[in-house]
């Protein structure tokens, strides 16, 4: 069988395309979305294709857009909102944590639901530094009432955001700079790729490596040298964390009896810890070692280089971490 | 009152009386406790809900802040489940999770009520996108405070409101003070969008909001402009809040504004404004004035009866909600 093979933007790019022909309800909206950069491609056409009233570029106004996605999903649109960066998004933390995310349990249901995607993609590298590299997910999973999925492959792109948009609730969606350029088979029907349900990349007797987005691939990588130092890691790629599939995290561990946790963002209180928590929680008696968490550093990304380098988590750093927790 | 016909200028009055009484009736209760949330009081004040709805349909969305009974009220919510969600009980509008600040009535067009200063103005330009999308002839309003025209979200929201020409009423209720803090240490000189745009972008306008009829003159027409697709308004309606922050007006702590400012605020009572007009006019005498006065107290005596006599939401309540992005 042919399969057919997309980038990551592209796969992005057909599910939203699908999403506006399938749904009059839907609209996609943010700052760029119908230039020539076309949110890294993941837009391009669309505006042409829809028209301006169902793409449009916005002013840069993040908190009250935020809103206004918002307001027209709790009266029956299903708006798309596309951001550059994640960072921006905490201009819009106010209406994304203190409206969105409670407004169905304040109102005891009485005021409708949000059906809004709020989309962003994180950076790394290229001396982007501390405000265009973050990859803040960890933040937002701190917050009921949202849910949050992080594609690492263009398959789960387009799976992803075709059930986020359909989602009755708000959902961000976070995905990464470096991903969008990579391809995969990706069906051209519309399909969906649930939410809570994590997926085994790759099987393996030793250990379990738990990742999201960019860092699935360092793992997949770093797996494959361990296999040649005789070290089989079982990696799991999340694809949501709100709600996040803590059953295979501890169905998979509970056989390795070892966990490295492997985020693209901060560790302090974040997804790694959440996940490392969880686990211990869950299958402590059957653990060889406490679980692991390979994150960033705990500061602000740094511009040049060298630092760069040695700031964010690579294959090589994986393979060492895998180590130590082997060791342990 | 030659602009405004009887039939209306009556249900201002009634609208407002409404929103008094049960103000007072919440004011008397509020030391026992049992409403265990905290209330902040429109007395003083009704003339701008009274106003603004009056001018709304049906078929208009609304939106209140953590100062909403009297928007609630104004714009059809049911009077006894508000007070039934005042005292926690699952019979509320909201089934006791929203208490006084979260109110809602989606039959009524009351969309919800944001205690996040300033954090409901874009959500109603949004409900509004929605309705211009949709080409509906409908329109979404949203009342805030003088403090939320401090917020910069409320810039943002009236900047992408006249871009794309949406028919959104932005209510700004300048009852002059921000808890403890008068608008004089948070603000110089005027609103500069009364002065800033060109008029045939956004329809901005100061109004007595004291004066329900003066209120609702202004907002008509900003209804009909949004229904012609002329895009928002902006309506400042100056009044004052005579009573505190939040609870009783005994509890307002002294010290902090000039006590002869509330009394002359006081003496431009609305509802009284009303009332005068009405009898001058010859549309209502003392006799109809009672009946008002009786209906009013029956249907709050009945509403305060029914939430005592309601269940409180239990345990299970909390569990439907867990884990509710799933």
């Amino acid at each position: 069988m042919n399969e057919r093979i997309l980038t990551h933007s592209d796969a992005l790019n057909e599910a939203l395309r699908q999403a506006l022909e399938a749904d009059p309800a839907v609209f996609v909206m943010g700052q760029g979305v119908d230039d020539p950069f076309a949110m890294h491609g993941c837009t391009r056409g669309l505006a042409a294709r829809f028209g301006e009233k169902r793409v449009f570029d916005t002013p840069l106004s993040e908190a009250a857009l935020a809103g206004v996605a918002l307001g027209a999903a709790l009266n029956g649109m299903r708006p798309v909102y596309m951001h550059n960066r994640p960072d921006f998004l905490l201009l819009a933390m106010d209406q994304i944590a203190n409206h969105a995310a409670p407004w169905r349990v304040m109102f005891g249901g009485a005021a409708g639901r949000a059906p809004l995607v709020i989309w962003a993609a994180s950076g790394r590298g290229w001396g982007a530094a501390a405000q265009h590299s973050q990859a803040l997910h960890g933040l937002f999973l701190h917050v009921p009432g949202i849910k949050i999925a992080l594609p690492a492959t263009p398959y789960d792109a387009k799976g992803l955001m075709t059930v986020a948009i359909r989602d009755p609730g708000p959902v961000l969606v976070f995905d990464h700079r470096d991903n969008f350029s990579f391809s995969g088979p990706v069906p051209e029907e519309a399909y969906a790729v649930p939410f809570g349900k994590g997926v085994i990349r790759r099987q393996g007797r030793d250990l379990t490596i738990a990742a999201v987005s960019r860092m699935v691939r360092e793992a997949l990588s770093a797996a494959e040298t361990l296999a040649g130092r005789g070290i089989e890691a079982e990696v799991l790629d999340l694809r949501s964390i709100r709600p996040i599939d803590h059953d295979l995290i501890a169905e998979s561990t509970a056989g390795t009896g070892r966990l490295l946790v492997c985020d693209t963002g901060y560790p302090v209180g974040g997804l790694a810890a959440e996940v490392a928590a969880t686990a211990a929680e869950r299958i402590f008696g059957k653990l060889k070692a406490p679980p692991a968490r390979l994150a960033l550093p705990d500061c602000a990304a740094p511009a040049g280089p060298t630092l760069e380098a040695a700031y964010f988590p690579d294959a090589a750093r994986v393979v060492r971490a895998a180590i130590d927790l082997m060791r342990r | 009152m030659k602009s405004i016909d009887p039939e209306t200028a009556l249900a201002l009055y009634r609208a407002m009386l409404r929103i008094r009484r049960l103000g007072e009736r919440i004011e008397a209760e509020y030391p026992e406790d049992e409403m265990k949330t905290p209330v902040h009081l429109s007395t003083g004040q009704e003339a701008v809900a009274a106003g603004v709805c009056a001018a709304l349909g049906p078929g208009d969305l609304a939106l209140g802040t953590h100062r909403g009974h009297a928007a609630y009220l104004a714009k059809g919510g049911s009077l006894p489940a508000l007070v039934a969600e005042l005292f926690g009980r699952a019979a509320g509008c909201c089934g006791g999770r929203g208490g006084s600040m979260h109110l809602a009535d989606l039959a009524a067009g009351y969309a919800g009520g944001s205690a996040i200063v300033g954090g409901n103005i874009p959500i109603a330009a949004g409900m509004a996108l929605a309705f211009a999308m949709r080409g509906e002839d409908r329109v979404a309003a949203v009342f805030f405070g003088d403090g939320a025209a401090e917020e910069g979200v409320f810039y943002e929201s009236v900047n992408f409101a006249v871009l794309k020409r949406l028919p959104v009423l932005f209510i700004l209720e300048n009852n002059g003070w921000s808890v403890c803090s008068p608008l004089s240490s948070r603000r110089a000189g005027e609103l500069a969008f009364h002065r800033g745009l060109d008029p045939a972008l956004l329809f901005s306008a100061k109004v007595d909001g004291n004066d329900a009829a003066a209120v609702y003159a202004k907002a008509g027409k900003a209804v009909r402009r949004a229904r012609q697709g002329l895009g928002p308004s902006l309506l400042e309606c100056l009044t004052y809040r005579v009573g505190g922050h939040a609870g009783p007006e005994a509890w307002d702590p002294p010290g902090y504004r000039d006590l002869r400012e509330k009394a002359r605020w006081r003496h431009r009572c609305p509802v009284a404004r009303m009332r005068r007009r009405l009898l001058r006019a010859g549309l209502a005498d003392s006799e109809a004035f009672s009946r008002m006065e009786e209906e009013v107290a029956a249907e709050i005596e009945a509403a305060f009866a029914l939430a005592r006599k309601s269940p409180f939401p239990g345990p299970a309540d909390i569990a439907a909600f867990l884990h509710s992005e799933q």
